[in-house]
């Protein structure tokens, strides 16, 4: 075994199953063989509240090809403990667009004509879907996402400021957003006695065979969850999404396999969306810009299946030092969809109300607003006292201010013209928690010299397939090229999930680890690899409670060069520039990627998406790619990506934090913020379409022009 | 309020039970020629995938509001879940998976994993084949929004122009720079 070649850790590596993805041959859930193959559509609500009075199948049933129409008329009941996974359990109807009914049938062709033709009849009650402030029904959660106090507080608030030289009083609101990851939710189901395998597009196999078997009362060894590809998440496919349930209904009803993928108009309805959220921001400081009071309260919605409360305002508690802090939460359960996890939950939407009224408060001040946040960093965590792992968002924003072109800005808002354009810049601070959830593992070495690493971990697009062939191969002190690594598939040593950014972390740990135990035995055998091959297996979840108390956190600098055209209310960024600290980089090629999807979703925060609500009916009105607005090539212009490195030993194996969502967390406040520096004016309605510069066009032209 | 139902239970008219129309098709896919008896309601994109095992068009949204989908049909680019498969007959249609030449990749192919030019790769395919097709037409001097003359037989494809020739395709995982990058290195 070679044990002196160079690190793979940090290198470029192209990913690994590349190949695969460019030239077609990468399978998805739905493009899985079976033989004889039922296609699955689903029939969505037509009313936000109520009870059906009556499903006539009739019709559906007489297009030929039809096998049968499923509904809480025949569906067999399931358990489980997600309402919104209890698929025909009842005759209510909580959201517009819940699964009500799904005609299986021979093609694709014929159960989606025959599902337009199952007719449901309804008693439709008074529904309420629209979140606002001073909601009658708004309560405090017993907690946050995932286990955080709703409120928080820290000496007086109030009184602070009151006494405060400086204050900012603002509320800024978001919508909801839609995930819509490209690949629709999609699952083929295939029975054997009573034995399930789910091709499943997801973002964790060992959770979605958990949630099939607890659904259909199996043992989880009677359920194998096969994810290989998944055609991106951002959350949505966390936790199981209702299409795996109804192809696995589906099959089982007509005896052969079956399969469902949602239309993209369905995913809007079931498949999760992020809370919008209103959000007062209180802020005080001395005349030098040190904050002394700090108060963010937010109110956003959940729905009456279940509590989903976003941690919006969780970010302020560590973000800033201020002796004096309030952080509130109240959600309101409406006739909606349950609201889920998207990209960077709680930090998100919350950093962007932070970070536009930093902005405020550093306009107050007469402040630079780099030099703001400067004066107000924390020697520890605020709320909790414990000590930073490691924290360097002094160093992204200086670092950041140097590459992007900072130093000599002229503060002068709405001064600054380049034909019709308005130009300005801005900046955002962002930051995302660093965790790692247990995971198991092996590796094996095999007598022809080559090593498999198995773990039922997700690769969504993030790269975590190539990271851990790197991190593996470098346990092993091979080169990646005679590393295996087997992930998407419940069968593998089980897996956390692909989500709070703790993929890379929690299963790098495992793999790290497991090939270190392989190491040692074949250290313990000589070098030798006995005909058979040599396996070790390693379990995290001993280290991660033994994990020291330390508060571990990314962190990182977001810089936007705007242009906003008064006359159309068109605004164009230019420039993104994003500067990242996030322990050590395992594949600076997929990383950047991560980033610059993530700042690219944060542009469109900003300025493009948002899914509004239909009042009148419930749902969404925009329910597609037409009329919301995911950003287009020529929508998005100069992003780029850098990171510091950091070296952090309180983390993991690997000093890594993960990278997948803080990319989105502060854009949207640095365009925002630069739009007022091209402007003048404050936008702090999310997203600032051009109707809305445009209602304040007077503003802009009457301002230093 | 008060939902209006479709009818309620006994109450439906019901639909004549007919067969589905189908029709013999005669068409070129990657090369091979097929010849299949199509469902008149099916589209391009359902047949390729769901009958020739054609998996590589992707089918994000079925409305021609994504391009993941995206096909050559007779050298243009379109979007396969727009067209009926029975409008093809006697067409020529590569997909993704006709794009490699044997084991070799496509440039763009190799210039997409080189750049990293996408995350999921749900997107992917109809990239590609949306940048040979938009390749093809820039070839032939046709000008796009962008496109500064319009009389130019030859528009350099800079990156506005790519972007511009591009936004028929969206990428979730916002792999547009690299996209953008990679187009261009093989466009020289
Ligand atoms: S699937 Fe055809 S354009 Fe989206
Ligand atoms: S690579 Fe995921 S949508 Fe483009």
């Amino acid at each position: 075994m070679t044990t002196d070649i160079e690190r793979v850790t940090g290198t470029a590596l192209d990913r690994v199953e590349g190949r695969d993805k460019v030239t077609g041959l990468a399978r998805y859930a739905y493009e899985y063989p079976a033989d004889d193959i039922a296609y699955v559509v689903p029939v969505p609500a037509a009313i936000a509240r109520g009870t059906i009075t009556g499903i006539d199948p009739g019709d559906a049933l007489a297009v030929p090809g039809v096998l049968t129409v499923l509904s809480f008329r025949n569906a067999p009941p399931l358990a489980g403990n997600d309402p919104e996974l209890r698929i025909f359990s009842s005759d209510r109807v909580s959201y517009r667009g819940q699964m009500v009914a799904a005609v299986v049938a021979d093609t694709l062709e014929a159960a989606a004509e025959a599902a337009r033709l199952v007719h449901v009849g309804y008693d439709a009650e008074p529904h309420d879907v629209l979140l606002r402030p001073d909601h009658p029904e708004a309560y405090v959660p017993e907690k946050v996402n995932p286990s955080f106090p709703a409120v928080s507080e820290q000496g007086d608030v109030e009184a602070a400021l009151g006494d405060a030289a400086v204050t900012v009083d603002t509320t800024y609101t978001t919508p909801a957003y839609h995930n819509n990851a490209m690949e629709p939710h999609a699952t083929l189901a295939v029975w054997s006695g009573d034995r399930l395998t789910a091709y499943d597009s997801n973002q964790g196999s060992s959770t979605a065979r958990d949630m099939l078997a607890a659904a259909f009362g199996l043992e989880p060894g009677q359920v194998r969850v096969v994810s290989p590809h998944v055609g991106g998440g951002f959350g949505s496919k966390g936790t199981p999404r209702p299409q795996i349930v109804l192809a696995a209904l589906a099959a089982r009803a007509v005896g052969r396999p079956a399969k469902v993928a949602l239309t993209r108009q369905h995913m809007f309805a079931v498949t999760g969306y992020r809370t919008p959220s209103i959000q007062r921001v209180r802020l005080g400081a001395d005349a030098s810009g040190r904050m002394t009071a700090l108060a963010h309260e937010v109110e956003e919605q959940t729905s009456t299946l279940k509590e989903f409360a976003e941690q919006t305002a969780v970010p302020s508690r560590m973000m800033y030092a201020a002796p004096n802090r309030l952080t509130t939460h109240r959600v309101v359960a409406l006739d909606v969809a349950t609201p889920s996890w998207m990209r960077a939950p709680g930090e998100c939407p919350g950093m962007y109300a932070l970070e536009s009224a930093m902005d405020e408060l550093a306009v107050a001040c007469g402040l630079d607003p780099i030099e703001l946040r400067v004066r107000n960093e924390p020697e520890e965590d605020p709320e909790s006292g414990l000590p930073w792992s490691s924290r360097n968002v002094v160093a992204c924003l200086r670092e950041g201010a140097a590459w992007f072109g900072w130093a000599g800005r002229d503060p002068a808002p709405g001064v600054r013209r380049d034909g019709r354009w308005l130009v300005g810049t801005g900046v955002a601070a962002s930051t995302y928690p660093a965790r790692r959830r247990p995971s198991e593992a092996t590796a094996r070495a095999t007598a022809d010299g080559r090593f498999t690493v198995r773990i039922a971990a997700a690769d969504i697009g993030t790269g975590s397939r190539t990271a851990l062939t790197q991190i593996a191969a470098d346990a092993l002190g091979v080169p990646p090229e005679r590393v295996d690594v087997r992930i998407g598939d419940s069968a593998l040593p089980t897996a956390s999930l692909a989500g709070g950014s703790m993929g890379t972390a929690s299963w790098g740990s495992a793999v790290a680890m497991a090939c270190v135990r392989l190491r040692e035995r074949l250290d313990g055998a000589g070098g030798e690899v006995p005909e058979d091959g040599i396996e070790a297996r390693y379990d995290t979840a001993d280290d991660i409670k033994a994990d020291a108390a330390y508060a571990r956190h990314a962190f990182g600098a977001q810089f936007a060069e705007v242009r906003v055209d008064p006359g159309t209310g068109e605004i164009r960024v230019p420039r993104l520039l994003g500067v990242f600290a996030a322990g050590r980089i395992i594949n600076a090629k997929t990383a950047r990627s991560q980033f610059i999807g993530g700042m690219t979703m944060g542009l469109a925060m900003a300025l493009l998406e948002e899914s509004v609500p239909d009042a009148e009916f419930g749902g969404f009105l925009n329910h597609d790619l037409a009329q919301y607005h995911v950003p287009a090539n020529a929508d998005v212009a100069n992003i780029d990506a850098r990171w510091i490195e950091e070296d952090d030993p309180h983390l993991n194996p690997m000093g890594s934090k993960g990278i997948g969502e803080i990319g989105i967390v502060g854009t949207a406040a640095a365009i925002g913020n630069a739009v007022h520096h091209a402007t003048g004016v404050r936008f702090r309605d999310l997203p600032i379409r051009p109707d809305r510069v445009l209602d304040r066009a007077p503003q802009i032209g009457g301002r230093n022009l | 309020m008060d939902v209006p139902s479709k009818g309620t239970a006994g109450g439906a008219q019901r639909t004549a039970a007919r067969p589905p129309a189908r029709t013999d098709v005669t068409v070129s896919v990657n090369g091979a020629v097929e010849r299949i008896k199509v469902d008149n309601r099916a589209s391009l994109l359902d047949v390729l995938r769901e009958r020739l095992g054609l998996t590589g068009a992707k089918k994000g949204c079925d409305h021609g509001q994504c391009g993941a989908c995206t096909v050559l049909l007779d050298g243009r680019r379109v979007n396969a879940c727009l067209i009926l498969a029975v409008t093809v007959d006697q067409a020529e249609v590569v997909t993704v998976e006709g794009l490699t030449d044997g084991t070799r990749l496509h440039p763009l192919q190799a210039a997409f994993i080189e750049r990293d030019a996408f995350q999921c790769g749900y997107c992917t395919p109809g990239q590609l084949c949306s940048a040979v097709g938009m390749l093809a037409e820039a070839a032939k001097g046709r000008a796009s929004a962008v496109t500064a003359d319009l009389a130019d037989d030859a528009p350099v494809l800079d990156e506005a122009e790519i972007r511009e020739r591009m936004s028929g395709n969206l990428c979730r995982c916002g792999a547009y720079p690299n996209i953008v990058a990679a187009i261009g290195e093989v466009a020289g």
